[in-house]
Formats: structure tokens, C-alpha cells, sequence
């Protein structure tokens, strides 16, 4: 597979222009990269969310695949149905083509509403590949907490007030929590580093069975950057190993990208300060009265880095 | 002519679903439910159907890969009770929104709390307003020839939304009938092959399902769910009479029994209409004029077959195996209605009765009769409950 940008660029899109998301949204740019690393036609699914109410505004769609929504937390089962009636229909001789199936879910319908739902298709053995657009909050409601949401985080549901500085837990590992159910294949990606992205979706869609890409997608407007940093952002998240990249393949972990630099001492492990400082929903952290918490923060980081590079055997 | 079986209503639907051999079964076991997906899988395990057939997590997962299935192109079915219809609740709006010709069997069960297995019709009467076709059934023979006929009502062209074929639980669902079923072949040439619209997997021409939609858009797309349904009761009517040719059983959206000579009317669905026609007979036998009329199909409601079937008794007890806490039963009012415009209306009484599977004997429906023959009925009524 070609993933030189001349190459790329000759492609016939299958999420095109005309959605309605805002200015520096990660969410497409993950899409076009996720949707270019196959040739074989796709059918997609998609739950309820951001990527979802603006990419088809009845009677438009940016999509020139076969597409569906259903609900929020539904994405997976629903995809699932999909893949179940090309199996049925295989079996019967209805379909000779070689289909592929793609779920994309945001973070809330993935670590939270739609996570049950999720685990299940896993578990069942599905051949598909669920995308997980995560930019950390609800942000098609405006801004609220989810299970990604970090440590210190302000949003409207968890906001930064007098006595508290905005989330208080960390976000869950889905990433490991799905791994845990002996999936095929797994892994973080981020946009910037699109070879490595469309690399692991390319093993995503050829896995034989379920796969899951959890994808780290900045929100100028959640996170308060200004949108011209979009992919500088998902770049920071990696450098301070707020994000790391690694995939999970045949029973066995390996860091990818700028992560394995880092971990081969190629590469320098920036402060998660960088990380805190360039996102407005973090500003109050900077504040004397919260300097623990970014150490906090800085310290669990340190702490997951250290566990990842143990089972990546480093 | 196929040989008579005996078995119980969960049985004969999954029979029914071995016959029409569907591509997709997504479904989750519940109580009273469960035989039909135990039994069903059986026939998977055993290569008597070529069903993918999908365990679900939950019955929101369950309804979630129907209206995946049925989009991308396949012939479906499923089956739920009680908790898991509710569970359903969101997605069943779903499904009739995309025009999906699902097909489940609900077999009828109380809702929580507190919790009870048992029969009452609080889960259909909850999803009446969901875009569903509903079918009740009174006994074992309905159960089998209902589920066959939903899939006509289903994928006919004038209808394509989802279809609810109810059984009450326990009562039909786990008591063995004797009941006929087609034959293999003949029920595969009834059913016929599938023809999706516009299905997913056709990927040469993509298909939006399920966009965003506006306050632009919104309120025409439930109107043609509206129209549907509209279309849907003339289709019924037409898939009960020719299946009656077919089978010799004859079917009708309403169905009465003693009724155009009866002053007083007893109307029920589900089994109990076979006991109310127990109770006639004993009561015509004593010489009083009196009737029954079992509904068939509460979605789309039939009512102006109801009001001409009723015009001119001179009481009628309206039997609701649920009640809309607040309200009444949820056929009551829809009777009502139906009369509204009718020149000669009939007293009109509620009774509501048997939640949560409580007991409904002959000398209680004897004792519904007698109330409205001597005018002691009141609006609305209790039957059996202790107060």
C-alpha cells in the first residue's frame, strides 16, 4: 500500500467536502486517513455524535460509501448486523465481493454509552473495525465529561471551580480494557503521524476479526486551542506521552512512531506541562493553588508510560 | 397437508422462523421469551436453517443488529418480553424510521417493578407508539400463523415497516396446543424470496441510512411512517383473508363471536378472547344477549371496523391487560375515539385486569358480563384486585 501523499491525493474520496464540522476538527482528517488504507469497498457505520450530525445534513452526505447511524451507544451491534447479513448472504451465494466494515464512535459513545455494546461485538468475534474518535469529552453537547476526559480537565459538566479543579480522575484505558478481550488487533494512533495511522488501520481492515483504533482527535473548541493547531496538538499528546502510539498484534504490544523514539532514546519525552499549558481547558491548572496536580498528572503519566514499556518488553 | 404438532407457542414461532429460514437472527434470551431462541438455535446448531444467527449482549444490541441486517439487505427476525422491549424502546423508533421489514415476537410479560414474569400487555401497549405493525395472538395455532403472516404485512411494498407479532406469556408461550403448520415448501413459497430496498451491501450505489435531520425535514419523514401505517391496515386485512384461503383459518383484524345479535359486548385481545367465548357460550345458553369481539391488530388500530362492530350494543366492557398509569387502559380510549362519531354509542366501561399474570377465570368474565347487563359497571373497573 502507497502512502505517499502524491498517491494519496489521486484517490477517489469517500468522505468528501461539504460536512458541517468546525474549523481544525481532527474528526475528518482522521476519517479520510482511516478510509484510504483499503482499496476494498467499505460499509460504515456510525454513532451518534459530532463526526455524525455533520456529515449528513438531510438531504446531504460527505459520504460516498454506504453508510448508517442508528443511535448513540449502537454503533458496533449495528455494524455488526451489517457484517452478519454479509455473512448470511455470502453463505447463500448473494455476495461474491470482498466488503469491509467500519464503525466510527466519539470517545463518549465508546468509553461510555455505546462501551457494553462494544465489548459484546468484541467478544462475538465480528470482522470490523470500531474507530474511536477521541477528543476526550462530549463535545457535540458542548463540551461535557466522559470517561476520557483527563485529569484536571475542565468541562461543563466537570468545571474548574474553588474547591475543585475540574475532573478528578483520570481516563480510562480503554485501549487495554478492549485488548483484554484477545482482539486480533489494537491500537492508538494519532493524525499527525498519518504513515503510522493508515498503517494500523490497513491491519485494522485486514485483521481476521474485530479491530480497534483508538484515535487521539483534538477539539479547538473543547480544548481551547487556537484551530490552526489541530495536528501540532496530537503531536504534543505523543511527545509527552499523554497518547502513546503502540498497537497490539497477534498477543503482543509494540510502540510505534515517535513513542518508539522515545522509548529507544531517540526521541526526547517532553513535560506534560507543554501539554497542559497549550490547552485553555487546563489554563486554571497553572494557577499556584493547583501546581500539585499537574505534578500529579505528570506522575501518572510517568506511571502508565512505564507499564506500556513493560509490555512492550522494553 | 402437514401433520398436526403438538407443542407451546414459543415453539411454534420458532418452527415458523425454521420454515421461513431467515438470514439474520439477532436476538437475547428472556422470560417467557426464551424457548424460541433455544429452540431456534438448536435448528442452527443442527444445520436445519442457514441463519446467521447472532447471541446477542442485550436486547438493545439485539434490535441494534436487526436494523443493521435488515438495511444492509437481509431478511430478519428476533423475539423479546417484557424489560427487554422496554430495553428496545429506542431503537424500535429506529427501525420503523428507516422503513426495516423486522419481524420480532414479543411474548408477553409485566414490567418491573416489581419484578414479575408473568403475563400483561404493559410491554406492547409501551412500544404501541413506536411505528410498529402489532398482531396479537390467542392461542398456539395464532402464534405459528402470525408470525408467517408478519413477514408478508412486513416487506409488502405499501407497509415495509417492522411488525410485532404478541403472544401472552406463560399462557401461550409455555402451554403445549395442538396446532397444524404448513409445509416446508408451501410456507417457502408464501414467504417468497426477500427483496431488500436499497440495502447496504449494495456498495456500487451507496445509501445514507439514518441521517441528521432537522426541524426542516423532521415531521415529513414521520409522515410517511403515518401513511404507512394507513397502508398497513388494508394490507393486513388482505394478508389475514389470504392466508385464511390458504389455511382454511379464518382471520380478521377484529373478530367477532355472537356479536350482531349481542346487546352487551365483552372486547379483549390475546387469549383471553378464547375464554370470553367460553363465557358466551355459557351465557347465550342461559338465553342472554351477549357477545364478544377479540382485536386482532392494535397497531394500526382498526377503528372503524371497531365502531361498526359496536354501534348500537347497548354496553360494552373494554378488557385491558395494562393500564397508563394516570389514564385508563390503552384500548379503552382508542374504542372511545372510534366510537366518538358513531349516531347509536354504546355504554362504554374499562376493566382493567390480569396484571402481572393474575389469574382470569370464567365466573370473573361471567361477572364483567353481568355488571353490564344490570348497569353496575362502572367507567372504570378493577377486575379481581384486592382493594
Amino acid at each position: 500500500m502507497s502512502v505517499s501523499l502524491k498517491e494519496l491525493s489521486k484517490l477517489e474520496p469517500r468522505y468528501t467536502e461539504g460536512h458541517r464540522l468546525c474549523a481544525g476538527c481532527a474528526e475528518p482528517i482522521i476519517a479520510r486517513q482511516v478510509l484510504m488504507a483499503t482499496n476494498k469497498p467499505i460499509v460504515v457505520s456510525n454513532a451518534t455524535g459530532c463526526f455524525e450530525v455533520s456529515s449528513t445534513v438531510y438531504p446531504f452526505t460527505s459520504w460516498t460509501v454506504p453508510w448508517i447511524h442508528s443511535a448513540f451507544e449502537n454503533a458496533a451491534p449495528t455494524i455488526t448486523g451489517v457484517e452478519s447479513a454479509y455473512v448470511a448472504l455470502k453463505r447463500k451465494g448473494k455476495i461474491t465481493d470482498d466488503i469491509r466494515f467500519v464503525s466510527f464512535g466519539g470517545d463518549g459513545a465508546t468509553y461510555d454509552i455505546g462501551f457494553q455494546a462494544l465489548s459484546g461485538a468484541i467478544e462475538r468475534g465480528h470482522r470490523f473495525m470500531y474507530v474511536c474518535l477521541n477528543n476526550e469529552a462530549y463535545m457535540n453537547t458542548g463540551i461535557q465529561r466522559s470517561g476520557a476526559t483527563g485529569r484536571g480537565a475542565q468541562t461543563t459538566t466537570c468545571p474548574a471551580g474553588s474547591c475543585i479543579p475540574g475532573k478528578r480522575e483520570y481516563p480510562k484505558d480503554l485501549t487495554r480494557i478492549v485488548i483484554a478481550h484477545d482482539i486480533p488487533y489494537a491500537a492508538q494512533a494519532s493524525p499527525h503521524n498519518y504513515r503510522d495511522l493508515m498503517e494500523k488501520a490497513r491491519k485494522g481492515f485486514d485483521a481476521n476479526g474485530p479491530a480497534f483504533l483508538n484515535v487521539i482527535a483534538p477539539c479547538p473548541r473543547g480544548w481551547r486551542h487556537d484551530s490552526s493547531k489541530t495536528v501540532e496538538m496530537a503531536k504534543l499528546a505523543v511527545e509527552t506521552c499523554v497518547w502513546p502510539l503502540y498497537e497490539y498484534e497477534n498477543g503482543k504490544y509494540s510502540l510505534t512512531g515517535e513513542s518508539k523514539r522515545i522509548a529507544e532514546g531517540a526521541k526526547e519525552k517532553r513535560p506534560v506541562s507543554d501539554w497542559l499549558k497549550a490547552q485553555g481547558r487546563f489554563g486554571h491548572l497553572m494557577k499556584p493553588q493547583w501546581s500539585s496536580i499537574a505534578e500529579e498528572i505528570q506522575h501518572n503519566i510517568d506511571k502508565r508510560w512505564n507499564e506500556l514499556l513493560k509490555l512492550c518488553q522494553i | 397437508m402437514a401433520e398436526q404438532l403438538v407443542c407451546n407457542g414459543d415453539q411454534a414461532i420458532a418452527y415458523s422462523w425454521k420454515q421461513v429460514n431467515p438470514d439474520v437472527v439477532a436476538a437475547y434470551p428472556i422470560t417467557p421469551q426464551t424457548i424460541i431462541v433455544e429452540n431456534f438455535s438448536e435448528f442452527v446448531a443442527n444445520g436445519e436453517v442457514s441463519t446467521e444467527y447472532v447471541c446477542a449482549e442485550s436486547e438493545h444490541s439485539a434490535m441494534s443488529i436487526c436494523i443493521g441486517s435488515s438495511a444492509a439487505g437481509a431478511r430478519v427476525a428476533t423475539a423479546t418480553a417484557s424489560a427487554g422491549l422496554a430495553f428496545m424502546w429506542e431503537v424500535l423508533w429506529i427501525a420503523s424510521a428507516m422503513r426495516l421489514p423486522i419481524v420480532m415476537s414479543v411474548a408477553n410479560r409485566a414490567l418491573s417493578g416489581p419484578i414479575n414474569i408473568h403475563c400483561d400487555h404493559s410491554d406492547a401497549m409501551g412500544a404501541r407508539d413506536a411505528g410498529w405493525v402489532q398482531l396479537f395472538g390467542e392461542n398456539v395455532q395464532e402464534a405459528y400463523d402470525d408470525s408467517l403472516m408478519s413477514f408478508k404485512i412486513a416487506e409488502n411494498m405499501k407497509v415495509r415497516l417492522p411488525v410485532m407479532n404478541c403472544i401472552d406469556g406463560f399462557i401461550i408461550t409455555h402451554a403445549l396446543e395442538k396446532f397444524l403448520p404448513m409445509e416446508d415448501d408451501e410456507v417457502k413459497r408464501y414467504v417468497g424470496e426477500f427483496k431488500p430496498i436499497r440495502p447496504l451491501l449494495d456498495w456500487k450505489n451507496p445509501t445514507t441510512y439514518g441521517p441528521f435531520t432537522g426541524t426542516d425535514y423532521y415531521f415529513e419523514h414521520k409522515y410517511q411512517i403515518v401513511e404507512a401505517m394507513r397502508e398497513a391496515k388494508n394490507v393486513v386485512k388482505d394478508t389475514l383473508q389470504e392466508f385464511g384461503r390458504l389455511t382454511g383459518r379464518k382471520y380478521d383484524m377484529i373478530e367477532g363471536y355472537h356479536l350482531e345479535d349481542a346487546d352487551y359486548v365483552v372486547m379483549a385481545i390475546g387469549s383471553t378472547a378464547g375464554t370470553l367465548r367460553y363465557v358466551v357460550d355459557q351465557l347465550r345458553a342461559e338465553g342472554k344477549k351477549v357477545g364478544s369481539l377479540k382485536l386482532r391488530l392494535f397497531r394500526p388500530f382498526p377503528s372503524a371496523e371497531v365502531a361498526k362492530a359496536l354501534e348500537g350494543k347497548k354496553a360494552v366492557a373494554i378488557m385491558d391487560r395494562a393500564i397508563s398509569m394516570g389514564s385508563t387502559g390503552p384500548m379503552f380510549p382508542e374504542v372511545c375515539a372510534s366510537l366518538y362519531n358513531s349516531k347509536d354509542r354504546p355504554r362504554l366501561c374499562n376493566y382493567i385486569y390480569g396484571l402481572g399474570g393474575r389469574d382470569v377465570r370464567p365466573q370473573e368474565l361471567a361477572g364483567v358480563f353481568d355488571q353490564l347487563i344490570n348497569g353496575t359497571c362502572k367507567e372504570m373497573n378493577f377486575m379481581g384486585v384486592r382493594i
